[in-house]
């Protein structure tokens, strides 16, 4: 009874968020009049007012979304005793359910083979096969690669179009189209103004490392993606790297650098033709040993960088979709686009 | 039955994490929390594929000076498939992630029942 | 081997590679590579059918160079080419009938990626039905929820946004669900691949070592496909995606993707842990239980609904109840009755999505009751779809509903005692209730509209649409009338599932 109070607006941690929600609006006011100004270049007085009016009716809806938010808080505020007491009972159910759960999940692990047996159920022949034939089979020395490129392929496939669909998923829900003149909607503009808050502007201490960094993930990046055969990593694991060195280059020097050599036609491109290429060379393969014709691709000597057939191609093509993917994945979730 | 569990603690483990997660998953309003969950519960169950291809005093199955007998190296397979299990769940975390920036940008919270209560008051 | 032994692998593979492609062309030209891949698929399929009519046993595939237990499979008999030739069948027949409405819901400059959906989530039906290693199907099962989600999603408002965000936490905590089964079965059995599973379950029931972690992989991996595919208590992501989705997405979801997890459950049990396991550890009593109850409360569910694509929606969960009492009898008839109405299913519910849509269209985009009446004048073919789909839904003779409860019955029938008794009571009610919600909708959209309603004039829908629409109502009375060649090419499908 004694922490029910009457009135909501002067909680304090309400008061913290009144103050920081005006300041944060007059900023965003602020970027968004600028960014409207750079990016549309307005002529005529009538464009920069319709510009005004499409501002206003911008700013007129997120405050009514923040208004009806503040209504719900209230009602919610003033309904806190049921609605506590409900969730408690909610609460308390979910724990006895998930407790439930875990316990029969430990029943079952209790009786699951024991861990690091050598006689348990899953050291069979299948996993005798991979180990004792995969160097001569597929000419990797890392059994993994060899078994998830060449054995198992068909599985990786499915891999790489996941992440294929998920990139075109999200893109889906973020990506701001522009007009069909090329101009940016108001959407597009509030975007880009939300992105400037965050965007580091010419940070020195940003660039420098990254420019000592950068270089050096990449290569590294590579260096696991082309290995892949050979040692542990491979396309998934080179191609989060060379991303993750993307990203930094993007946070320390802007969006308009990037740009420069990576634009959406590039991540186009770029993930267009490998998937293509894995799609192609895994058609012909399966076709090959479904029909039980050679397939005619040297496996090489193992160890060589040059070696094991088509694995160093596929390593490379998954690598470049991851990198790319994921490049994607952080520019769409900051501005919706590149 | 502790002691069953003990020998196996990687996999108990990894089943507690995973209630941990799914209950997370399932009664956290906050979308964030709810992705955290998802994730925690993801991990959980890698752990547990993984514990399954570990066997005591082997390698990792990487070929070394040309030795292929199968007493030297450890279970490929697990791998393989957490390997497909972490691009499956980094793939979902975007997509969450996505759908979390959508619902921000267009009721400023994100507590998922508030979302649908508002929601509730539009146009079909 | 000749070349039509080679069909199913490419048609899953020119799906997955049309979606690759799709990703690069302009809009027009995207559309234009959905449909023919769509049609190319549906024919690859007839000849594959045609192909396994005439072979007594299912052929394997090797997706690779290596064989069964080391490298990945498929398996193809009659009953998986039937199924792949029914789902694209319709595929196309609803792409035709619903594909000119996109403008209203996807952006121009988005088109193509809703085209790649298309094309994926095909592949991954396909995929699905073919495949004979159960990490392939989880991997497609992830392929085939992204493209649902991605289907929904193209219409951003505030409904559908919560709708799938409900999807998604459901079939997230579904997946982890079936990856926590997997690969429990992997660590009892140390296979993945179903065959060699097969005989690792018999060795377990027959040792009787880790029989606990069985039952527990086994009733992980069916509430994982039970989530997806909507069965009663898990149902409740459901009803919105599908009622808030746009009209063609609807109808791919609800048609097609749900009834692609059933058809995987299907083999789990058959060819993956056996029958007899599946009754002898009352999995089947459960989705016995679970399938007649949704039958009954989806109707009534339905009834209460003032929205008419929330009802649909509703009557939905109810269908899949029907598919999961014939699975849960535990019989061969029964789940044959299953089966054939997961093909009627998937050709009624997405011509009943795309025809209502029509409805909404010519009475101002409106969704109550009310406003409907006399929208079976105003657009009179899509009038004339409806009644045959909601007739089927009831179960009238002559549509293929009549055919499948007829086959329910019988197959509930063989039991004795209250079994037979409570299936047939079931589906009385349920027929029942059915009637009441769809004839009561068949009967307002024939009534005089009232005076104070103005309709604003729409565009007419193309007349392809309006065929395929025609087409799909032929082939629902077909499936009343001539559906014994069907139902012979279940039954013996079946026997060679295993």
């Amino acid at each position: 009874m004694s922490k029910r109070r009457s009135d909501w607006q002067s909680r304090p941690q309400n008061r913290v968020r009144q103050w920081f929600h005006n300041g944060f609006l007059a900023l965003d006011d602020e970027i968004i009049n600028q960014v409207t100004k750079e990016t549309l270049r307005m002529d005529s007085d009538s464009e920069m007012d319709k510009h005004q009016e499409m501002l206003d009716s911008h700013r007129h809806e997120r405050t009514l979304a923040l208004e009806r938010l503040d209504q719900y808080n209230i009602q919610a505020w003033a309904n806190t005793r049921g609605r506590k007491a409900l969730s408690r009972i909610y609460v308390t159910i979910s724990f006895v359910l998930a407790f439930v759960m875990i316990f029969f999940l430990l029943r079952t692990v209790a009786t699951m083979p024991r861990f690091s047996d050598p006689n348990a159920p899953t050291n069979n022949e299948v996993m005798a096969r991979y180990i004792e034939k995969g160097l001569e089979e597929t000419g990797a020395v890392n059994i993994v690669a060899g078994m998830i490129l060449d054995y198992r392929a068909f599985d990786t496939l499915g891999e790489s179009t996941v992440l294929f669909i998920a990139a075109s998923a999200v893109l889906i829900l973020l990506r701001i189209d522009r007009r069909k003149d090329g101009t940016p909607v108001q959407e597009l503009i509030a975007a880009e103004s939300d992105d400037r808050h965050y965007e580091p502007r010419s940070d020195r201490i940003l660039q420098g490392s990254a420019k000592v960094l950068v270089p050096i993930i990449f290569l590294f990046g590579i260096y696991i993606m082309l290995n892949g055969h050979l040692s542990p990593g491979g396309g998934f694991s080179g191609g989060s790297i060379v991303s993750a060195g993307l990203i930094l280059y993007l946070d320390s020097f802007g969006f308009e650098k990037a740009g420069k050599f990576f634009t959406y036609k590039t991540f186009s491109w770029v993930s267009f033709l490998s998937l293509s290429f894995y799609a192609i060379a895994k058609t012909y393969s399966f076709y090959c040993g479904a029909n039980g014709l050679p397939s005619g691709i040297p496996l090489g000597t193992p160890g060589a960088i040059l070696s094991s057939g088509l694995i160093l191609p596929l390593n490379i093509a998954v690598g470049l979709v991851v990198a790319c993917t994921m490049y994607i994945f952080y520019a769409l979730f900051r501005k919706g686009g590149l | 039955m502790f002691e069953l569990l003990y020998q196996n603690i990687e996999q108990t483990v990894s089943v507690i994490l995973f209630g941990i997660g799914l209950t997370i998953l399932l009664l956290q309003r906050n979308l964030i929390r709810k992705i955290i969950g998802l994730n925690i519960m993801d991990t959980a169950i890698y752990l547990f594929l993984a514990s399954m291809g570990f066997i005591g005093g082997r390698k990792a199955p990487i070929v070394v000076d040309g030795v292929t007998e199968v007493s030297a190296y450890i279970n490929p397979i697990p791998a393989g498939l957490v390997l497909t299990g972490i691009v499956v769940s980094v793939s979902f975390t975007a997509i969450m992630l996505a759908l979390t920036v959508r619902l921000y940008r267009r009721y400023h919270t994100l507590d998922i029942d508030v979302i649908a209560l508002l929601a509730k008051g539009e146009d079909a | 081997m000749s070349i039509v032994h080679n069909f199913p692998f490419f048609s899953i593979l020119l799906c997955m590679a049309a979606g690759i492609f799709t990703s690069m062309f302009k809009q027009k030209l995207a559309k234009w590579v959905t449909f023919s891949v769509v049609f190319a698929v549906f024919t690859l399929s007839a000849f594959t059918l045609a192909l396994t009519l005439r072979l007594d046993a299912s052929y394997p595939f090797m997706m690779g160079h290596f064989p069964a237990p080391w490298g990945n499979e498929i398996r193809i008999g009659r009953l998986e080419a039937l199924m792949a030739t029914g789902f694209s069948g319709v595929l196309l027949l609803a792409l035709i009938a619903g594909f000119h409405h996109s403008p209203s819901f996807v952006s121009e400059q988005k088109t193509n990626l809703y085209c790649i959906m298309v094309d994926l989530a095909l592949a991954a039906i396909l995929a699905l039905i073919y495949t004979n290693d159960l990490f392939t199907v989880y991997v497609f099962i992830e392929i085939m929820t992204i493209a649902s989600c991605a289907l929904v999603v193209v219409r951003q408002n505030g409904h559908t946004l919560v709708a799938i965000t409900r999807y998604m936490i459901m079939h997230l905590l579904g997946s982890g669900l079936l990856l926590l089964g997997i690969s429990m079965l992997y660590g009892i059995t140390g296979h993945l691949l179903m065959q060699p599973l097969n005989q690792a379950v018999r060795q377990i029931v027959q040792t009787g070592n880790y029989t606990g972690p069985l039952t527990v992989v086994i009733a992980l991996i069916t509430s994982a496909l039970a989530i997806k595919s909507a069965m009663f208590p898990f149902h409740v992501w459901a009803p919105d995606t599908y009622a808030f989705a746009p009209p063609l997405s609807s109808a791919i979801l609800s048609g097609l993707i749900s009834k692609a997890y059933i058809f995987v459950l299907i083999k789990f049990f058959y060819r993956v842990i056996g029958m007899d396991v599946i009754i002898s550890q009352n999995i089947s009593q459960f989705l016995f239980i679970c399938g007649s109850s949704g039958m009954i409360l989806g109707s009534v569910f339905a009834i209460s609904q003032r929205d008419i694509r929330k009802m649909i929606a509703y009557s939905s969960v109810a269908q899949i109840g029907y598919v999961y009492m014939g699975l849960g009898m535990g019989s061969n008839a029964g789940t044959e009755a299953a089966l054939f109405q997961m093909l009627v299913h998937a050709v009624v519910k997405s011509v009943l999505f795309l025809a209502t849509y029509e409805l909404i269209n010519v009475s101002g985009d409106r969704k109550r009751f009310h406003y409907l009446h006399g929208a079976g004048y105003r657009n009179v073919v899509a009038g004339i779809v409806f009644t045959v789909a909601s007739l089927s839904m009831v179960g009238f003779p002559f549509t293929g509903g009549f055919i499948v409860k007829l086959n329910l019955a019988v197959s509930g029938m063989a039991y004795g005692g209250w079994m037979r008794a409570f299936v047939l009571v079931a589906l009385a009610v349920s027929t029942l209730l059915n009637a009441v919600y769809f004839l009561h909708t068949v009967v307002s959209i024939y009534r005089r509209p009232s005076q104070d309603i103005v309709y604003p004039s729409v565009v007419k829908s193309p007349w392809y649409a309006m065929a395929a629409m025609t087409v799909s109502a032929v082939v629902i009375l077909y499936l009343g009338v001539g559906s014994q060649p069907i139902l012979d090419i279940i039954k013996e499908g079946l026997k060679t599932l295993i």
